[in-house]
This record gives structure tokens, sequence and C-alpha cells, in this order.
């Protein structure tokens, strides 16, 4: 054979492996690539969510966000209160064929709660598991906690048998140098295989025909395709290319939404923006720090316009907030939400009656490439607090240097984005933002503050297993976040798909992640 | 000539150190790659922990060693947000921004050395003076604008070429190439023109004056004087005689289109080393940063030396003072 025939050779080859009816396939132009196939390789939601579509956990969210059974189909918690027992589902394969058992589930919880997974905080409780039979499991949990489901939402399930002849039973070790099987390769038991994957190139999922459950969808498949550019990624819109983007960038939407083929699907996030502060004794100045004190935060609060941040840097697409959660968030009441009200005079003299000098410097840290319109917000807020006689400095850089920075207290007042994923409640920023930070807790609290009557509640909320109560606790701690102005919640950012026409259905989900099982295109 | 080797190749080895000493300097700044790579629920002993088994609680000279020892036996480590051998990860990248800046460099000639010529030929005609003037277009427009544009006219209005990646691809051997599909030469169209508008130019200005100077010499004079066709002067006798600096000049530059194809690639969501580069920087993937780093500061070195050596083959005086051969490539 020469030179040429392999390659005419190859050419049908690579024309044979596309699907044979290939009608209802939707390109997804999306604005990043997933980092690998294994879910359990980096701490990224975006590569958890498209994953998704190959794996599935035991339990998933359904069309309004609640929880429902998937892998599992039933599940009762033991009389020791810390023992959970899973029912698995019957008559469900992995893509290669292999039945799904107890045995899967066991070997996948071990490989995310393994000690170099970067996901194991994903599963904060988990202790162990033991297999009562097939399709029975029980689960050990390091004490009552009532989040696991929240958390199984996003714990894929690996077939066993496929990592053990791989050796891919742990997870990939950068530190160690060693490549996984499961990077390049995926087999789960979702709606979707994956058929190919050329880093930021494409990914191309065929539908599993085999798959469980009723299709919800109509589609023989998707390509994912990364465009990092906004601005192509709109042109490849408009030009027919992609029928559908996760990310529709802010400055094109009005034209967007008058381009003939294309319709908008527009929305509000889950994700909470609020203004945090150092507690320290001293500002990086090393002037002392007036920021530690509640009424100071509160005039700062209203110092803020945050009408006129949405009307003008947020374009009117935001939703004004007065709650650190939104509320489709578990745990949220409208009570909390209330908004102070705008006053510049009255935050001055409250300024000045709580000794803050005028003119006093502080450093405001901000990210260029981390929240929407981020820079003009901050930009924006810099400016109404000069106005009440403060002089803010302004330090916008992008996330990975800010970073650093942030988590080590090296500045004086810092934006933050929470949307309470993966577990979509109230609990994840009580415990990881505003709890005192002691060990597991308090991660994010980089102020470095301490509300002993709040830890109190926090506590008691993750150990309570009736949902009632539990929300209680929540909501009580959320009011000592409100009334002590811990951080200041300024709203809840916009967030905009863009489909083609030939997309007749494509549900938009608060927490900004597409779940293709529900896509209709037209016929 | 052995010495003068040998000594040209420790040079470049000098070079090469140097650019990793500075490109780990820099890295310091970046930011920390630890807080890209865990979610948001894993605790403060868990960051600690990750930090410390990647070598990053290591001091700067320690990490720097560490790098150049492992690079040395051609181990770049593991991408941190690709979990691939880095090397790997590169090589599949190479093959797409190489055919990308070479039919660049191939349009930047066929276009660039008629326009030269014409505009040498035809001096002071509203043609040429028009051409002059969209050189000047040509070498100020950022290429991203030009790719926006080309996208906007070819993709979106008229709907002929696509607006992103490479179509399809076929591997001969471990290199990957889209000139062989239908669908891979549309894709590499657009960014193929976007990457060669500078450098259209600048063969274009270089053939234009080489020509002026050689319009001028006796030969041609003779050559006309004789009854030599007027178009077979310019096009054969005059060009041929005009092409030694333009080689030069574009073997020289092919190292910098490999380093400035990355603008070009995340315009057109290019799968190439460039692609593969600006995402490294942004989620701090250091071992895919430096790779890179090396590999494109390699590409330069060897070809400067390249030229260093075959300019001294050609010019024997070269040999006794280095000094020279360094002037003459700039």
């Amino acid at each position: 054979m020469n030179l040429k025939s392999v390659l005419i050779a190859s050419v049908a080859v690579g024309a044979l492996s596309l699907p044979a009816h290939a009608e209802n396939i939707l390109n997804w132009g999306s604005s990043r690539d997933i980092g690998s196939l294994d879910p359990y390789s980096y701490g990224d939601s975006f590569t958890i969510n498209v994953l998704n579509h190959a794996y599935e956990g035991l339990v998933r969210y359904n069309l309004d966000l609640k929880i429902e059974p998937a892998l599992a189909t039933s599940w009762e918690i033991l009389e020791d209160n810390v023992t959970w027992r899973f029912k698995l589902r019957e008559g469900v394969s992995f893509h290669n064929g292999n039945p799904f058992t107890a045995n899967d589930v066991q070997a996948s919880l071990a490989r995310v709660s393994h000690e170099n997974s970067p996901l194991k905080g994903n599963l904060p409780a988990y202790v162990s598991s033991s297999v009562v039979d097939d399709y029975t499991i029980d689960i050990t949990l390091n004490g009552t906690y009532p989040l696991l489901l929240n958390d199984l939402t996003n714990i894929h399930i690996f077939d066993e048998e496929w990592l053990v002849e791989n050796g891919a039973e742990l997870p990939t070790d950068i530190g160690a140098g060693v490549e996984g099987f499961a990077t390049y390769n995926a087999n789960g038991t979702g709606p979707f295989i994956v058929e190919s994957r050329q880093p930021d190139a494409q990914t191309v999922f065929v539908v599993n025909p085999d798959w469980w459950d009723e299709p919800a969808h109509n589609l023989d498949g998707f390509v994912l395709s990364p465009i990092n550019s906004a601005a192509t990624r709109v042109a490849a819109l408009l030009s027919g290319e992609i029928q559908f983007t996760e990310s529709a960038p802010v400055q094109d939407l009005d034209r967007l939404a008058a381009a003939p083929g294309v319709n908008l699907l527009e929305g509000v996030d889950l994700r909470t923006i609020m203004l945090g502060f150092n507690f320290g004794e001293t500002l990086m100045s090393g002037a002392p720090n007036p920021f530690s004190k509640n009424e100071v935060r509160e005039a700062m609060y209203k110092a803020i316009d945050l009408q006129l941040i949405h009307e003008r840097v947020m374009r009117g697409k935001s939703r004004v907030a007065g709650a650190v959660v939104a509320p489709p968030i578990p745990g949220y009441v409208p009570e909390l939400d209330t908004i102070p009200e705008y006053d510049p005079e009255a935050a001055k003299a409250m300024l000045a009656a709580a000794g803050v000098p005028e003119g006093l410097e502080f450093e405001f840290n901000c990210m260029s490439d981390g929240y929407v319109n981020e820079e003009q917000l901050c930009q924006a807020i810099a400016s109404m607090w000069s106005r009440v006689g403060l002089a803010p400095k302004l330090d916008i850089a992008p996330r990975a240097v800010q970073s650093p920075k942030r988590t080590n207290g090296q500045t004086d007042v810092y934006t933050l984005g929470w949307a309470t994923l993966p577990m979509l409640d109230a609990y994840s920023p009580l415990l990881q933002i505003f709890h005192t930070k002691e060990g597991n807790s308090g991660v994010f609290n980089w102020g470095g503050w301490s509300f002993p009557e709040l830890d109190a509640l926090v506590q008691k909320a993750g150990k309570e297993l009736d949902t009632e109560t539990r929300l209680g606790y929540e909501t009580e701690a959320l009011q000592i976040v409100k009334d002590e102005n811990i951080m200041l919640p300024l709203h809840q950012q916009p967030m905009a798909w863009a489909v083609s026409d030939k997309v007749a259905e494509m549900p938009l989900f608060p927490d900004n992640k597409p779940r293709l099982w529900f896509t209709q295109m037209s016929e | 000539m052995l010495a003068f080797l040998i000594k040209r190749t420790a040079n470049a080895f000098f070079v090469m150190l140097a650019v990793a000493f500075l490109a780990f300097l820099i890295f310091r700044s970046f930011g920390d790659p630890v807080e890209m790579m865990v979610n948001e629920q894993a605790t403060q002993e868990d960051r600690a922990a990750l930090r410390e088994r990647l070598g990053l609680n290591d001091g700067f000279l320690t990490q720097y060693v560490r790098f150049v020892t492992n690079a040395a036996q051609g181990d770049f480590g593991i991408s941190y947000r690709n979990q691939q051998d880095v090397m790997v990860l590169i090589s599949e990248r190479f093959p797409a921004t190489i055919e990308l800046v070479l039919v660049a460099t191939i349009i930047s000639l066929v276009v660039g050395m008629p326009l030269g010529v014409l505009t040498a030929v035809h001096r002071n005609s509203r043609l040429a003076n028009f051409l002059q003037l969209g050189s000047i277009v040509g070498v100020s427009l950022p290429s991203f604008v030009v790719g926006i544009l080309l996208i906007l006219a070819f993709s979106v209005s008229l709907g002929w070429l696509p607006a992103f990646g490479r179509g399809e691809t076929v591997d001969v051997g471990w290199w990957s190439t889209g000139l062989l599909t239908p669908s891979g030469r549309q894709a590499l169209i657009l960014p193929a023109i976007s990457l060669s508008t500078f450098q259209i130019t600048l063969v274009m200005r270089l053939v234009r004056a080489e020509m002026l100077e050689t319009l001028r010499t006796d030969y041609v004079k003779f050559a006309r004087a004789r009854g030599v066709p007027r178009a077979r002067v310019h096009w054969v006798h005059a060009l041929r005689n005009c092409l030694m600096p333009v080689i030069t000049l574009t073997g020289m530059q092919i190292g910098n289109l490999i380093a400035f194809a990355l603008v070009t690639e995340t315009v057109f969501q290019w799968p190439g080393m460039g692609l593969l580069f600006i995402q490294a920087v942004t989620f701090v993937d250091i071992p895919v940063m430096a790779a890179y780093l090396m590999l494109v500061s390699l590409i330069f070195v060897t070809l400067n030396t390249i030229v260093d050596v075959t300019y001294a083959w050609v010019d024997p005086r070269l040999k006794d003072d280095s000094a020279k051969a360094g002037a003459a490539n700039g």
C-alpha cells in the first residue's frame, strides 16, 4: 500500500465513524473546554456538568432542581443515624455493556474520597461503604449529616471492572507525574456516550440507545466545541455553525436578540455577588482597621446605590439582592431580602460617628476575569464610597493573581460570588464562608470573623436530619449574617444562553448548567 | 569551523538556560495554581497538602534546578489542568500551528513578491501609491481585528468559510493534518490570511526596496539595451537577484509567526500550541507554560544558530569574529 492509499483509507474510516443518521446533532459552542474526561480530575464544575451527560450519580436534579432518584431508587437512614442504605436500580448497564452493581458504587466512592483526589471536598462526611448485596449498599458517615443526597448528585459512578482493568482505581496524581486511563476514556451509564475527544477542538457525544430512563430529548448526539473568543462564538452562532452556547456575552445580547434565527434565553443565576471585609487589627496600610465594627459596614452598605448598579452596570439584567443566598435556595426567606435605603448623607454621618477618619485609604480587591462586569461594578462602588469621604484603592487583576492575596487576607475589601454549588442549600455559604475558620469550616472566611452564636446554629443545622428544623436553623443563621452585615450582598448576576431556532426546547437552569437530556430539536 | 560550531552551540545552550530562569521568575507572580485546581469545598489543609505534593513550597532555585534537570531528559511533567503528559499535549498541537504558519508564509510570498515588484516597477503610479497606502494599513491593523473582520465577512455575511476550528483532520503517523480534507482546507483559509497580513506587507516592502536598487544596476540597463522584453527583465532577472534577503527574512520570521500565531489561534479557536499556552496562563498551568516557552525559544535559538553557521560558511571572515555574526542577524 502506498502513502496515498493509506491516506484515502484513513479518510474513509473517519467518514464511516460518523453516526449514520446524523439528523439531530446539536453543536454546542462553549466558552471553555472541559479539563479531561475524568470527572474526578480537577475541581471544576463545568467539567463535571458536561461529563454528567456520560456519567451519572446515585441521585440527580430534575427540571425544578429538586433531587430525584437516578442510579439509586430509594434510600433510608439506618437506626444509628450515620449509615445510609441505598437500594440501587437493577438492569442498568455501562456503555461498555457491564452491569451496574453495588461494587461499582463502592469503587467510585473510594476513588473520589481518596487522599489525592481534588474532589474529595465534594463528599465531606464520607467515611466508608459496605456492599450488602448486588443492589444494596450502606454508606457510613462521620456523624449525622442531612445533605448527603445533595453531595451525591455530583459524584459520578464508574464501572469497577473497567477501572481495575485499566489501572485507574486511584485518581490521577499530578504530583507523582502519572497519567490516568480515565483522562482519555469515559465509560458511564448516562444518556450519551463519548465517541471521541480532541482537546480544545471538539468532544463528540452520541446518544446511548440503552439508557435506563425514558429520554426526554430527541438528540442523536451533540458536539461540544469550545470557542474561547466571545466575538467568534457569537459569529459562529449567527452563521449557524453552532446551535447553542451557554455563554452569550452580555455586551452582545441586544445584537443576538435582534438577529434572525437566534433565540436568547435570559435568566438570573443563583450566584450572589457580595463584598467582604477584613476583620483584622490593621489595614494593609498599617492604619487601624474600622471594618470590624458593624456600624461602619452598615454605613458602607448605605453608601452603595444598588438600584443604579442594577440599571447601569448590569444593564437591568441582574436581580438586586438583600440576602446572601438566592430565592430558590433552601434556607432563603423573603424577610431576609430587604435592601437598605441609599442615603450617602446618613452614611457619611454614621462613618464620622464611628470615628472613621475622612479620606481613609484602603485596598479594594477585584478580579478582571471573575464575575459578570466585575471591573465596572468595582469602579462604580469605589466612586460611591469616595462620595462619602472614603478613599478606596482599586486593585484589579486576573483571578489567578488575586486568589492568593484574598485567601491569605492580604486585602481590606474584596468581592465574592457564591452559588451554593454543588449543594444548592444555604448550608453551603454558612459553613464555607460565615463559620469561624477552623478545620473544614470557614475555608472562604477570608476576613477572619468569628460569631460563636452563628457557628452554633451552623453546627446544629449540619447534624439535623429533619428538613424543616434544619432550614429553621439556617434561616436564623442567615439573619445573623444580615444583622451583623458580615458580607454585603449586591445582586444575583445575569446569565444568558443563546440557541438557534433549530432548537425547540432548551430548559434554562438557574445553576447555569446545561442539561441536554431535556433538549428538543425541531424536526 | 568546529570550534566555531561548538561556540555557537554553547551560546545557544546558555540562552535556553536564561530563558528558563526568566520564565520561572515570571511564574512566581502568575498566581497560585492550587486555587484553580481544587473545588470550592476543599479545606485549607487539602490545599496545603496539594501544594506540598506539587513541590510549590520549595524555594525558587530548587524548583528551577528540578525543572532544568527534568527538561534536559525531555520530561516536562504533567499538565495541572489536562492531567496529560506535557510533551504529548504539545506534540499533538504542534502540527496545527506549523501548518498554519507554513501556509501563511506561502501566502505572504505568493502575494507579497508580485506586489513588491509592481510597486517598484510602476513607481509613482496610482496603483503603486494605493498599494503602499494599503501596506501601511496592513502593518497597523492588529491581527485579531483582521481575524474578526474576516469572520464577519466570510462566515457571518457570506457563509462561505467556517468561523472556528480546524475541520476534519487525518493522521499521517503522529502528524495530524487538515490539508487532506475539504473541511480542513476550508478551515485553514481565514486563519492563514489573518496571520499573513503583516507578513505580506513586510515581504512587499522588502522586495520593493531591493528591486529599486537592482533596477539601477548596469546589467538591467544592458539587458534592456539588448532588447530583452521588459517583463522578462523585471520578473526573471531582477527579481531573482532580490530573493536572497527575502529568503533570510522569511526563515527568521517563521519563529516570530509561531510565537504570534497565538493571537490568531485564539480568535479562530485553532487547536495549536498558542491556544494551549493561553489556556495554560488562565489556569496557571506552570508545566505547560514552561514547556511552551522552552520550545518557542528553542525554535528561535535554532533558527538563529543555523543562520549564523550558514553565514560563516558563506563568508569565512565571520568565523574569527563571532561578534559580527551576532550583529549580522540582529
